[in-house]
């Protein structure tokens, strides 16, 4: 059988344009053209609130590489993934295997309370957690004190030593669910027969772990390290409204950055769009950069 | 089919014991933070601060009077009630004509609109907010919940056209060619047909979107900036914390008005919660 003109093919599938024609607009309108925007945007000498816009070319980027907070930004974010991943990776992970017991009565509870954070309101999260911090009598420090574990309060966010890792403990408290029940999925690929032998215990047991069951579920981890990475990478309203960056910028990850630069103007700053967007744009292109990377190396691991 | 790896032998009394008290103060820890907070909105705000337990010494009703009234938390409330029930009606109709076109077709140029679509997937949504922003300006929708509610619909995972696509493909082919027998065109077949086939995505889909619209924030805030009178309730309990600071038990009550109607939620479809979120790994 030929294949009909194209013309024909098109006018066949006049349905099909008329169906993803809604989604491809919504689409269009707020994902693919800010992203052109973006890269315009971020050649312009732009404060955002006013018609006029000069455009300096490149000057915006030059001036992002030569600033010290971008850069310090730049690299908290990435503190921050690598500080949170491996965690909830094997925190998860643990978590899930336990949890997949059947003979384990309560797992579902279990599973229930540990998935909770994930369905509450990020900014709430943060808000909350500002008081369960507080420095004043936070339950937080009530608990460390009443079990004697610390003789002063501490200021976890208010000193910029404790302040990145109490945010990322929060971060972890708030997802690891996701991470959980994407182990759980995971773990369900195990044949059940790998299973049934790897109950035996002792030294047996524990190399068909290492050997078995950890080979089946690798191409998941790596999925699963994607995810988290990025996700790691998008800490926005928890952090804004956690510490706004704070204190002294010390808490500062790039979002933050980005969002300070283009609007916030209580630190004095005024607001200007178009170096955001570019600080934006080397972001994103940054991000992506990583995507690709991790994506390349998971089609290697995933054919052997 | 479930599998399961029984590690804890039924015999073993003592190591199922032990682990499931183990479980149990684990989670008591784990869920903590927000048992304070339930219970500080029913708090005087000296009470908050006394101690860490968890029982208040009467109900402070009040509290919730003054973030629903005071801090217009009522109005945020139906600000982020219809942005959500709108844009999960946008997100279902469009992406699930979106993903039965995809799974069940091919035509010229299907390869092109699902690379484009792929590429989005991890496109951050803080490198889209600005532009975002000065187009809402520039339709003049930016004022009015009608832009806030499609900006939140058109940040569309791409997940969900996925999970819809994965399910249509499976639909056997004897059903469409039956309808087509009976003279249902194209839309007919999708309405009468595809679509009532589909309700699990349709739920799971639905789930996803109520969680990422009611809880979203970035968005929200940006849009939100010069008008108060749109905000949701994440945007407007952050707004709350920086004029009223010191109204503790006040705050507290508009966190739990805030993230109560999405735990029930969870509480009662926790089915499709786990199967959107799993079938991100799924796919």
């Amino acid at each position: 059988m030929h294949k009909k003109p194209l013309s024909k093919q098109i006018y066949d599938a006049r349905w099909c344009y008329l169906f993803v024609l809604p989604c491809s607009i919504l689409t269009g309108m707020f994902v693919i053209y800010p992203i052109g925007m973006s890269w315009y945007f971020s050649l312009l000498d732009w404060s955002g609130f006013t018609k006029e816009a000069k455009f300096i070319g490149l000057q915006n980027y030059y001036e992002a590489v030569n600033d010290e907070f971008f850069w310090d930004a730049f690299i908290r974010s990435f503190i921050f993934m690598f500080g949170t991943v491996p965690v909830k990776i094997v925190l998860g992970f643990i978590i899930a295997v336990f949890l997949n017991n059947q003979v384990l009565k309560l797992a579902p509870f279990f599973r229930t309370v540990i998935f909770m954070p994930v369905v509450t309101a990020i900014a709430i999260i943060g808000i909350v957690m500002t008081f369960v911090f507080s420095p004043f009598n936070g339950p937080a420090n009530k608990f460390l004190m009443s079990t004697n574990l610390t003789s002063a309060p501490i200021d976890f966010l208010g000193n910029p030593d404790t302040v990145l890792p109490t945010v990322m403990g929060v971060y972890v408290w708030k997802w690891l669910g996701i991470t959980m029940m994407y182990w759980l999925a995971a773990l369900q690929t195990v044949p059940q027969d790998v299973y049934d032998a790897a109950k035996i215990d002792g030294a047996e047991g524990y190399r068909l772990w290492i050997h078995i069951i950890l080979p089946i579920v690798l191409p998941f981890a790596i999925v699963i390290i994607l995810v988290e990475a990025v996700g790691a990478l998008n800490v926005f309203p928890l952090i804004e409204t956690m510490t706004a960056g704070g204190p002294f910028f010390s808490s500062e990850v790039m979002e933050i950055y980005i969002f300070r630069t283009a609007f916030v103007t209580d630190s004095g700053t005024m607001p200007r769009l178009g170096y955001a967007c570019a600080a934006g744009v080397f972001w994103g292109v940054a991000v992506l950069f990583i995507t690709v990377l991790q994506g390349l190396w998971m089609r290697r691991t995933r054919r052997i | 089919m479930s599998r399961y790896l029984n590690f804890i032998a039924e015999k073993n009394q003592v190591k199922y014991v032990i682990i499931t008290i183990a479980f149990i103060i684990f989670s008591f820890f784990w869920i903590y933070p927000l048992l304070w907070v339930l219970s500080a909105s029913f708090k005087t705000d000296f009470e908050i601060w006394g101690g860490l337990g968890l029982i208040p010494d009467r109900l402070v009703w009040e509290n919730f009077e003054r973030a629903w009234f005071g801090a217009n938390m009522g109005r945020y409330f139906f600000n982020t009630l219809i942005i959500t029930v709108v844009s999960v009606i946008i997100v279902v109709v469009t992406t699930g004509m979106f993903g039965y076109v995809i799974g069940r077709y091919s035509f010229p140029g299907k390869k092109i609109l699902i690379g484009i679509l792929i590429s989005t997937i991890f496109i951050p949504q803080g490198y889209t907010i600005i532009p975002v922003f000065d187009l809402l300006n520039n339709l003049n929708i930016s004022k009015n919940l009608i832009g806030l509610t499609l900006a939140t619909a058109g940040h569309t995972p791409v997940i969900y056209i996925l999970l819809f696509a994965g399910y249509f493909s499976r639909v056997p082919v004897e059903l469409e060619e039956a309808a087509k027998m009976d003279g249902a065109g194209f839309v007919r077949t999708f309405i009468s047909i595809m679509l009532p086939l589909t309700k699990p995505v349709v739920a799971t889909v639905s789930i996803l979107q109520v969680l990422h619209a009611w809880n979203d924030f970035l968005l929200p805030v940006v849009i939100t900036l010069g008008n108060p009178d749109i905000r949701t309730l994440s945007v407007g309990v952050y707004a709350f914390k920086g004029e009223y600071f010191v109204d503790w038990s006040g705050m507290a009550a508009a966190s739990v008005i805030t993230i109560l109607p999405i735990i029930v939620l969870f509480l009662f479809m926790q089915k499709y919660f786990v199967e959107g979120v799993q079938g991100a790994v799924k796919g």
